[in-house]
């Protein structure tokens, strides 16, 4: 008999509190397809004969590791090399130059990639301050990184993109300056790597050892949490940042309406944030 | 906003073209390089060429040269879009005066993120 390939309502609803309670995502009933397709994988992975019902049932029941694997299964990790290009642009043309000037003294720079998915946000950021700010080369310079999916940081930090994802919002010339063509992928080249730290963690969870960052991305990850956790996730990141550093969201999400204590700065067709004083 | 596949295959230029035209683009057609230069003595020069690598009669690579050398379409933006994936080719045809390169296959959404590093971003 084939595995049924699709979930009744109780366990339907059942992933839906799982993944809110462990990642603050919210699905709603209209998502069910979308709980269906990213788990019939899952249990064809993990060898479970009985489909989604008894990986899910299996869960319900206290497998507390496959409760995470389904979390992480639900969380999209659609992302790109200098995603939106814009926000690049301003930290290239604004945010980084007087961000240089003010840490002239202490020569530390530090930035925090806050849902890293695969990588490309870190790394482009990387590649960005080789290109265009060669001073920075005798700096303490730390990009951290980190995503709350442990396979998601595992694929990052090995820094192999296949060919799809270098054609993506990549320029040609970094692709060639900062990549070595490696079977049909391409690696990142090691001074690019090795100003990335990875690490997994998860934006609900403690923040300890983080270094206070000077810049946050923040991006396209805000639109998985409810209200009240966006706004606390928002004031911890307000009291963590630099007092002069500068916070991106996803070129369609907004601050308005959700914390208080920022303001908005528009520059171009971008808008980021800084931390009212 | 004017732009021109060339390209031997005619559904690659089809691909291209719908892209092209979702992104308000009016768009010319050529089947190799040589097509490319007398369509474009025809139309005068264009904001973009999106210019397959292998191809007969005149290659990409020779069209890119032809037309980084001569005034009128010098200053065109160039997009190779070709199945040559090989480090050292990306590199040769970014000296040869190509802006951007795409490595066949792509998406839709490849090509669109492209034209925004170009600066053809639409709004
Ligand atoms: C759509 S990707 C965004 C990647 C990148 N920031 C960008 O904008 O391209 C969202 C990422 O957020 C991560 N994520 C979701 N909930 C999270 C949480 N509670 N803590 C940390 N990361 C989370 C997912 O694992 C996923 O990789």
């Amino acid at each position: 008999m084939a595995a049924p390939m699709s979930l009744d309502s109780a366990d339907a609803e059942y992933v839906r509190g799982l993944v809110h309670r462990r990642a603050a995502i919210r699905l709603d009933t209209s998502q069910d397809y979308l709980i269906e397709n990213r788990l019939a994988p899952l249990a064809e992975a993990q060898r479970i004969s009985g489909g989604i019902a008894e990986l899910v049932s299996r869960a319900r029941n206290g497998d507390h590791v496959l409760g995470v694997k389904i979390t992480e299964a639900l969380a999209t990790h659609e992302t790109s090399f200098f995603r939106d290009s814009a926000p690049f642009d301003v930290l290239a043309k604004s945010v980084l130059p007087r961000l240089v000037e003010a840490r002239r003294a202490t020569q530390a720079i530090n930035i925090w990639s806050a849902a890293c998915s695969t990588g490309q946000e870190p790394y482009s950021l990387a590649m960005l301050l080789l290109e265009k700010f060669p001073v920075l080369e005798s700096w303490r310079v730390r990009i951290t990184a980190t995503d709350m999916s442990a396979p998601v940081v595992a694929q990052a930090a090995e820094g192999l993109f296949k060919q799809l994802d270098v054609n993506r919002g990549l320029p040609a010339s970094y692709l060639v300056k900062y990549f070595d063509r490696e079977g049909a992928s391409w690696r990142i080249k090691s001074r690019v790597r090795q100003l990335v730290q990875f690490r997994q963690a998860n934006l609900m969870d403690s923040w300890a050892g983080l270094q206070r960052p000077d810049i946050v991305l923040l991006r396209n990850v805000l639109i998985y949490f409810d209200g009240d956790t966006k706004r606390a996730i928002l004031d911890r990141v307000r009291q963590t940042i630099a007092a002069d550093g500068a916070l991106f969201l996803g070129s369609a999400e907004t601050l308005l309406k959700v914390a208080t204590g920022w303001s908005p700065q528009l520059d171009g067709k971008v808008t980021y944030y800084t931390v009212q004083p | 906003m004017k732009a021109i596949i060339v390209d031997d295959s005619r559904a690659t230029r089809s691909v291209i073209r719908k892209t092209l035209l979702e992104e308000g683009f009016d768009v010319f057609e050529a089947g190799d390089g040589k097509q490319a230069l007398e369509e474009l003595k025809k139309t005068g020069p264009v904001d973009l060429a999106l210019v397959d690598w292998n191809m007969p009669v005149m290659t990409g690579f020779e069209l890119i040269n032809e037309l980084r050398a001569n005034l009128d379409f010098n200053s065109m933006a160039i997009m190779m879009v070709t199945t040559e994936t090989e480090s050292s080719q990306v590199q040769r045809a970014l000296e040869a005066g190509a802006n951007e390169y795409v490595m066949k296959p792509f998406t839709p959404d490849v090509l669109r993120e492209k034209l925004m590093l170009l600066g053809f971003a639409r709004d």
